[in-house]
This record gives structure tokens, C-alpha cells and sequence, in this order.
């Protein structure tokens, strides 16, 4: 024990293990996953990769129920999947604690669309608290287990890409060791039928304005009086570290609890300014609340953008306080959009698509990057598993499914590719679905699935045999092939996208990052004809050098894919040995 | 005393190492210190950025501003561009001279700025550009090149060698300790005034 330097999520899963939480189930998605990933390493804790955030939620409210402090981690967009167990159990209640930590994304690094979830806590009626560093990733979620089982309310942790993403010094504490709650049948509380449900939507709004009142006297809930009176911010988690950058001075109430509101402490922080400015990345979430008491916002969305992340400079500029240096200008740097890895089993795929121009309903994960040049072959990308119904959707308003397909990944499909391709037999499509089996859930970073034979902690685990499952839900053709056999896989998705019948291919390689490569670079030889063909698989490792098709033998892992599309067997693999 | 150092390249390269490395020196020294990175999307090739900012007092925004790094570690020439508006007037800049070409331009969509080198020398205070991959290869793995470079910076940080050689010890395996601090002395002297 001691001093640490941490990741946000990392002090998130101390804190966790610190509060004695016991079940974590969770799915990745940037900016959360390494909460539960470093969970994973503590014995205590049972850890597991859910298929969707739905379920995980479901596991930690039953983990509650049995008593046990629960955990689901997720980021922005998945609360959204998670929406419907997240809403009744904020009216149920707990047993054990239970917390759900979201990561929203403001400035979209990793997502999406930039969604604030502070509105999911407030329409569903749970505590929403908000650390603004790493020590109080740690401190925050104890407390947040201490609130849900004193109020007995799911409390919803908010964090973000700055908070969860960045590290800082953090003090170790001990694990507290407790028992389980007992459980015990109370069918009034966890029943959710309509008679219930209007009792327990007493009971939530009762807690709700018990916490309200109360937290005006939480230390997290900080006022800080500064020299300067005329300027009073209301702010909280990253933005407050930089408006205290930007304006030393001035007075602050930083919020640890973001909902419900200290209305009572916020309007005394009120009287005592001269002007009163809310200072939040995202919706006027605050403001508009504080605004609603009738007291005067002084600033707020009118001075800062509802769009992207906030810096200290911002906030100075927008008071005038910007000594306003000019810096150089390298804005025709041209931008270094990421690319699927040397070796990536996709690029076989997305070289075929791109050659047969076929239309691609896209899904979300690496295979995303695809949709960039020089493949350039994505029509959509909407939501995790919409790929399949929206291929379905287009085939039932066109009908007409020639050449065009929908593209997914194995986690992608099991997390909710699975229900459309379900709705797809149902409803008797024709179409053509092509799951990406690379073994892994490689966008965020190469965790475990139910398909890829191992669980949460690394350990072996049953797999789902992914054409065994499209045949149950009644596919007939179901074809597996490696991706790099670019010519076979040509004719299939030739085949199958003109068959008058459902189909599935399911492209099999594992993800160049979790099996070794080669790593024998390929050089181009003299029988190059500079027809540049590969040069339309996107590998990072080939340029162009005195005009004509280059490989850097640093980058290249030795694949092969380059040889294989190469019509004049021009590039040959190097005797060197491995790099 | 504040010191705010900006890790930049492109997504793979290891600068993440280099700034974890940088963090525990700083708390194994007794500043404080908040990092700020990049994961997700952009560690697939994309260009990326890592904050470091150290302070005898209390650091606040993890994030470095426009104008406001003391130091730049640039794994790539072109990264070195890009972030060079992040530099103060009178910073360091220390930059590997390998390049690694963005698929836009590969694919003839756009094209680097001409006269880089010239650029960076006009603009940085003072600018270290040297072939730190080659440095970390000769030193035993083209891996080491975060460490050249902390190496090559180490002489504008408030660490001794010992407490550097200190942290490569406790940071990477056992097999590569002897190879990174050799990869490290090296940089050290690529980095120090001729
Ligand atoms: C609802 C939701 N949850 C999580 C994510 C984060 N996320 C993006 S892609 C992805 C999974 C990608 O895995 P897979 O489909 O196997 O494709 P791969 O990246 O391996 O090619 C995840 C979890 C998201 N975008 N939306
Ligand atoms: S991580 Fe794996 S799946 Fe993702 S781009 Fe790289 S090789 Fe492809
Ligand atoms: S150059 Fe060819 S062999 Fe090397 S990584 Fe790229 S596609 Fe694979």
C-alpha cells in the first residue's frame, strides 16, 4: 500500500475492490474497458465479459439481490443498450450496492456521437456523481456504494475519456471485508408489475429528494470561496480542473453529485457571487435546472459550445482573461486518419468488397476503418448490430439484395447482430450477412468474447460455434473461409449475394495482434509491372518509393496478402529472419 | 516548478511506455503528476498524443495547451509538425527523424508539408532531430527508441541518471533491462550540447 500512479480506470477498479465489490460483469467500449480489465486481476472479484451491456447490468442486479456490491461498466452508448434493466431497477431498488459506471466521450475520440448521460441518470431517477481525478475515481465509487445502500438506489458513476483516461497519484486503502446481505423474497420491491411499480415510483422520488437535501452537507459537494466573489462557478469533474486553471481566483462550487441537484447549497453559493456562471461540457444539464429555481445564470450554453471537449484556455477567452499569444500554424499537416494493422484478416475481406463495388451496411469495430480509402467499401455504420437490420430494411424497401451485404464482427454479432438475423429468418430475407471472426474484440483493445474460447480472466472458457448458431436460427447456407483466400472468397460472396436465399459467410483469422506473424517482410521484385493492385488492400506497410509500390521492411509483418492479390507474382517473402 | 512534456506519434509506437515511465519518475521523486492519453481508435495508426505534466505543486487540467509544453518527445517528423504549435517559445524539441507516411498521403490524397526540417528548426527553441530508431537498433531493438528519447530529454528534467536507470529497472522485463538502459545512455548523448 501507498502511493500509486493510476489510470482513472484503473482507481476506479481499486476503489471497487476497496469497497469489497464481488461481481463486476461489463463490456468493453472506450473509454471504460480497463476498469473492468484491471478488476479482472483481483482474485476476490468475480469478473466477466457479458455479451452486451444489457446482460451486464441484468448479472449485477441479480449479484445485487444475492446481496453482493455489484458493478457494470460501460461506455456512453451502451447505457443506451442497458436502458431497459437500468430504468426499473432505479425504481426497484437494491439489495447489495450497486453501482453502473458510464464513460461518456466528449470530442468523439473513440465513438460514435457524443452523448451525455447525466440525462439517463435524471430520467431514470438514480444518484449521479462525478469524479474529476484519479483520487477521486477511487474515493467516489466507495462512496457511491455507500449511497446505494444507505438510499437503496443503483447510483450511476459518470466519468469520461479525461477522467477515465488519464493518470494520476492515487492512495491506496485496505479492502473492507463484508458479508452478503440476505437475500430475502420480497415481492413488492423486486416484482416490477404496474401495481408495484407505483408504489416503488413513490418510494424513488422520495429517496431522490432525501439525497437532494442531504448532500448539501456532502463534502463532495465543495464550496470553495476564493479572493474573488464577482465571479461564482458552478462546475464539475474535468471542467472544473480547468476553469480552477483558468480562473485561480474566482469562487467555485464544485459538484460531486451532478443529480440529484443540492438545490439548497447551490442557491446560498448564489447569493454569495456577484454573478453566477455554470460551466459544463455537453447539454446545459445543470443550468437549466438551476435556471428552472428562477435563479440567474450569468453564463452558461450562451458562453460555451454544447459541442466537443472545453480547456483552460477556452475558459479564460471566453472571460477575457487570454493574453492571447499567437502560436505557429502547421494546420496543413495532412491527418493521419488510424488504419487496420499490418496483417489485419479484414483487409482480404474489404479488398474483395471494394473490387466487387458491393453495397456494405457496416457495423462498429475495426472493421469500421475499412470504410476509409483506399477500400473505401462502407455504406453505414449506425449502432453496434445494426448492420444486419438495416440490410434487411433496405432489401424490404428496394427488394432488391444484389451485391449488397451486411458486415459485422464476432462480438459485434453476438452482442446484438444475433436478434437481426433472428428478424432476417423470420421475416424471410434473402440477403447475404458476413461475420468477421477474428477471435477477439480487437477495436477496444482485444478482450475475450463468448466465441473466442476464453473468459474474462484469461482463462479457458466454452466457445460458441458461430456457424452452428446461424444454422439454429435457421440459416441454410452457412460458409466459413480465411479471408486471405482472396480469390475463393471473390466467388463466394459472388455466390451468396446472388443466391435467391439467405446466407452467411463467416470470414475465419485471427486478429494480427493476438497471434504472431511471419515477420518476414515481403519485397517487391523487378517483376512489378506497377499496376499498384496492392496498394488497394490499405496495408500501412506499402508506400510508394520512386514511383512505384514500396514495402518498409519495418512495418511489414509478412502476412502474405500483398503476394496473394498481386496478378504478376511479383512480390516475394525475404529469407530474412524474424524482425 | 512546473514542467509539462507532450508525447507525440503515431498509434503503436510505443509512447505510452515513455509516459508511464515519466510518471512514476515524477512520484518516485515526490512531485506531482497527471498524465493524460490516448486509447481506443487512434492506437490503430492514428496520430497520438500523451500529456505529462510534473509540478512541485499541485497539477490540475491533465491537458497541455497550445504554447504551453517545455518539452516535446516527437517519435515521428511529421507528428513533430503537427504538434508543434503546442511548444512554448523557448522549448525543446526532441524528434526521431524517421518517417512514417499517413495513408492519405501514401495514397497521393494530400502531401507533407516541404521543408519540415527547415520549419521545425525556425520554430523551436531548440531542436535535438536525430535517427532515434537507429540509435535504439544498435542499442538491441528498434523497441528501445522510447527510451533513447527519454534519454536524449533527460539532461531538461529535474531526474538524476540514477533515478532514471532506477525506473527503466522496475518498468520493463528483466530480459530488456540491460538493452534499455544502454538504449537510454545512448540518448542521453544524443540529446546532450555538442
Ligand atoms: C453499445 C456499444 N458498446 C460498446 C461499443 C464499443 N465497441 C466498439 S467496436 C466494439 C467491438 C468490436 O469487436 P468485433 O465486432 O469483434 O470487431 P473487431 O474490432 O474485433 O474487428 C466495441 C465493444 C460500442 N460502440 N457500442
Ligand atoms: S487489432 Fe486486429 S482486428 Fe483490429 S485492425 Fe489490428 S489486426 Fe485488425
Ligand atoms: S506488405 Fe504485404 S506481407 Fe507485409 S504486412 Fe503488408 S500485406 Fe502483409
Amino acid at each position: 500500500m501507498g502511493k500509486k500512479i493510476m489510470l482513472g480506470n484503473e482507481a476506479f477498479a481499486r476503489g471497487a475492490w476497496e469497497a469489497g465489490v464481488t461481481v463486476v460483469s461489463s463490456y468493453p467500449g472506450t473509454p471504460s474497458t480497463e476498469v473492468t480489465e484491471t478488476a479482472a486481476k483481483y482474485d476476490e472479484i468475480h469478473v466477466e465479459w457479458a455479451p452486451n451491456e444489457k446482460v451486464g447490468v441484468e448479472v449485477a442486479m441479480g449479484a445485487s439481490l444475492g446481496g453482493a456490491r455489484s458493478l457494470s461498466c460501460m461506455k456512453h452508448v451502451g447505457l443506451n443498450v442497458a436502458a431497459d434493466p437500468f430504468y426499473t431497477a432505479a425504481c426497484t431498488g437494491v439489495n447489495g450496492g450497486m453501482v453502473v459506471l458510464v464513460a461518456d466521450d466528449n470530442g468523439c475520440h473513440s465513438s460514435q456521437n457524443e452523448q451525455d448521460s447525466r440525462f439517463h441518470g435524471r430520467s431514470a431517477g438514480v444518484p449521479v456523481l462525478e469524479p474529476a481525478d484519479a483520487q477521486e475515481c477511487k474515493d467516489y465509487i466507495k462512496l457511491a456504494y455507500e449511497i446505494s445502500e444507505k438510499y437503496d438506489t443503483v447510483v450511476l458513476l459518470r466519468s469520461g475519456t479525461r477522467i477515465s483516461h488519464s493518470r494520476g497519484i492515487v492512495e491506496e486503502g485496505e479492502r473492507v471485508q463484508r458479508d452478503l446481505i440476505p437475500y430475502e423474497k420480497n415481492f413488492m420491491k423486486y416484482v416490477a408489475m404496474p401495481a408495484m411499480a407505483r408504489k416503488l415510483h413513490v418510494a424513488q422520488e422520495q429517496r431522490l429528494g432525501q439525497i437532494a437535501e442531504d448532500s448539501c452537507e456532502w463534502e463532495i459537494n465543495d464550496v470553495q470561496m476564493g479572493e474573488d466573489t464577482s465571479i461564482g462557478i458552478i462546475t464539475s469533474g474535468i471542467c472544473y480542473q480547468y476553469a480552477k486553471d483558468a480562473l485561480p481566483e474566482a469562487s467555485f462550487l464544485k459538484l460531486g453529485l451532478v443529480y440529484p441537484l443540492p438545490k439548497k447549497l447551490i442557491c446560498e453559493f448564489a447569493s454569495k457571487v456577484d454573478k453566477l456562471y455554470v460551466i459544463e461540457e455537453g447539454q446545459p444539464f445543470i443550468e437549466e435546472q438551476i435556471r428552472s429555481w428562477g435563479v440567474p445564470v450569468a453564463g452558461g450554453k450562451d458562453m460555451f459550445t454544447i459541442q466537443g471537449e472545453y480547456s483552460a484556455r477556452m475558459i479564460r477567452q471566453a472571460f477575457g482573461k487570454d493574453s492571447g499569444e499567437e502560436t505557429v500554424d502547421t494546420s496543413d499537416a495532412p491527418g493521419r486518419p488510424p488504419l487496420l494493422c499490418a496483417g489485419c484478416p479484414h483487409k482480404g475481406l474489404f479488398y474483395v468488397l471494394s473490387k466487387l463495388k458491393t453495397t456494405v451496411f457496416g457495423d462498429i469495430g475495426c472493421y469500421t476503418l475499412a470504410a476509409l480509402p483506399p477500400t473505401s467499401a462502407m455504406d453505414s455504420t449506425l449502432c453496434m448490430g445494426a448492420s444486419i437490420g438495416m440490410a434487411h430494411g433496405f432489401e424490404k424497401a428496394t427488394g432488391d439484395k444484389t451485391n449488397t451485404v451486411a458486415v459485422l464482427g464476432d462480438s459485434t454479432f453476438l452482442h446484438s447482430g444475433i436478434t437481426g438475423l433472428i428478424n432476417m429468418c423470420y421475416n424471410e430475407a434473402k440477403g447475404t450477412v458476413i461475420i468477421l471472426d477474428n477471435r477477439i474484440t480487437g477495436m477496444t483493445g482485444h478482450q475475450q468474447n463468448p466465441a473466442s474460447g476464453k473468459n474474462a480472466k484469461g482463462e479457458l472458457a466454452p466457445a460458441i460455434d458461430l456457424k452452428t448458431l446461424c444454422q439454429a436460427c435457421g440459416v441454410k447456407h452457412v460458409v466459413e473461409i480465411d479471408p486471405f483466400d482472396v480469390k475463393d472468397l471473390e466467388q463466394v460472396v459472388k455466390e451468396e449475394t446472388a443466391r435467391d436465399e439467405l446466407s452467411v459467410i463467416i470470414t475465419k483469422r485471427p486478429c494480427a495482434m493476438i497471434v504472431k506473424q511471419p515477420n518476414i517482410p515481403n519485397v517487391i521484385t523487378d517483376r512489378c509491372k506497377n499496376c499498384r493492385q496492392c496498394m488497394k488492400i490499405g496495408c500501412p506497410a506499402i508506400e510508394v518509393r520512386d514511383g512505384r509500390p514500396y514495402i518498409v521492411s519495418d512495418t511489414c509483418v509478412g502476412c502474405g496478402l500483398c503476394t496473394r492479390v498481386c496478378p504478376f507474382d511479383a512480390i516475394d517473402q525475404t529469407s530474412k529472419e524474424g524482425k | 516548478m512546473n514542467t509539462n512534456i507532450l508525447i507525440v506519434g503515431v498509434g503503436g509506437q510505443g509512447t505510452l511506455l515513455a509516459s508511464v515511465l515519466l510518471g512514476k519518475l515524477a512520484l518516485d521523486s515526490g512531485y506531482d503528476v497527471k498524465l493524460s492519453e490516448v486509447h481506443g481508435m487512434s492506437q490503430r495508426g492514428g496520430s497520438v498524443v500523451t500529456h505529462v505534466k510534473i509540478s512541485d505543486d499541485k497539477v490540475g487540467s491533465p491537458l497541455i495547451e497550445e504554447g504551453e509544453a517545455d518539452i516535446i518527445l516527437a517519435f515521428e517528423k511529421l507528428e513533430a509538425y503537427r504538434w508543434l504549435p503546442y511548444l512554448k517559445p523557448d522549448g525543446a524539441l526532441f524528434v526521431n527523424t524517421q518517417q512514417i507516411l499517413p495513408m492519405p498521403v501514401i495514397l497521393g490524397q494530400a502531401k507533407n508539408p516541404e521543408n519540415m526540417d527547415q520549419f521545425l528548426e525556425d520554430h523551436a527553441g531548440t531542436i535535438k532531430a536525430f535517427d532515434a530508431t537507429q540509435v535504439a537498433v544498435d542499442a538491441g531493438s528498434s523497441k528501445a527508441v522510447n527510451v533513447v528519447l527519454l534519454g536524449a530529454a533527460s539532461r531538461r528534467l529535474p531526474f538524476s541518471t540514477d533515478a532514471w536507470l532506477k525506473v527503466i529497472e522496475g518498468s520493463v522485463k528483466e530480459k530488456f533491462v540491460d538493452m534499455n538502459k544502454f538504449a537510454f545512455m545512448k540518448g542521453q548523448l544524443m540529446g546532450s550540447p555538442q
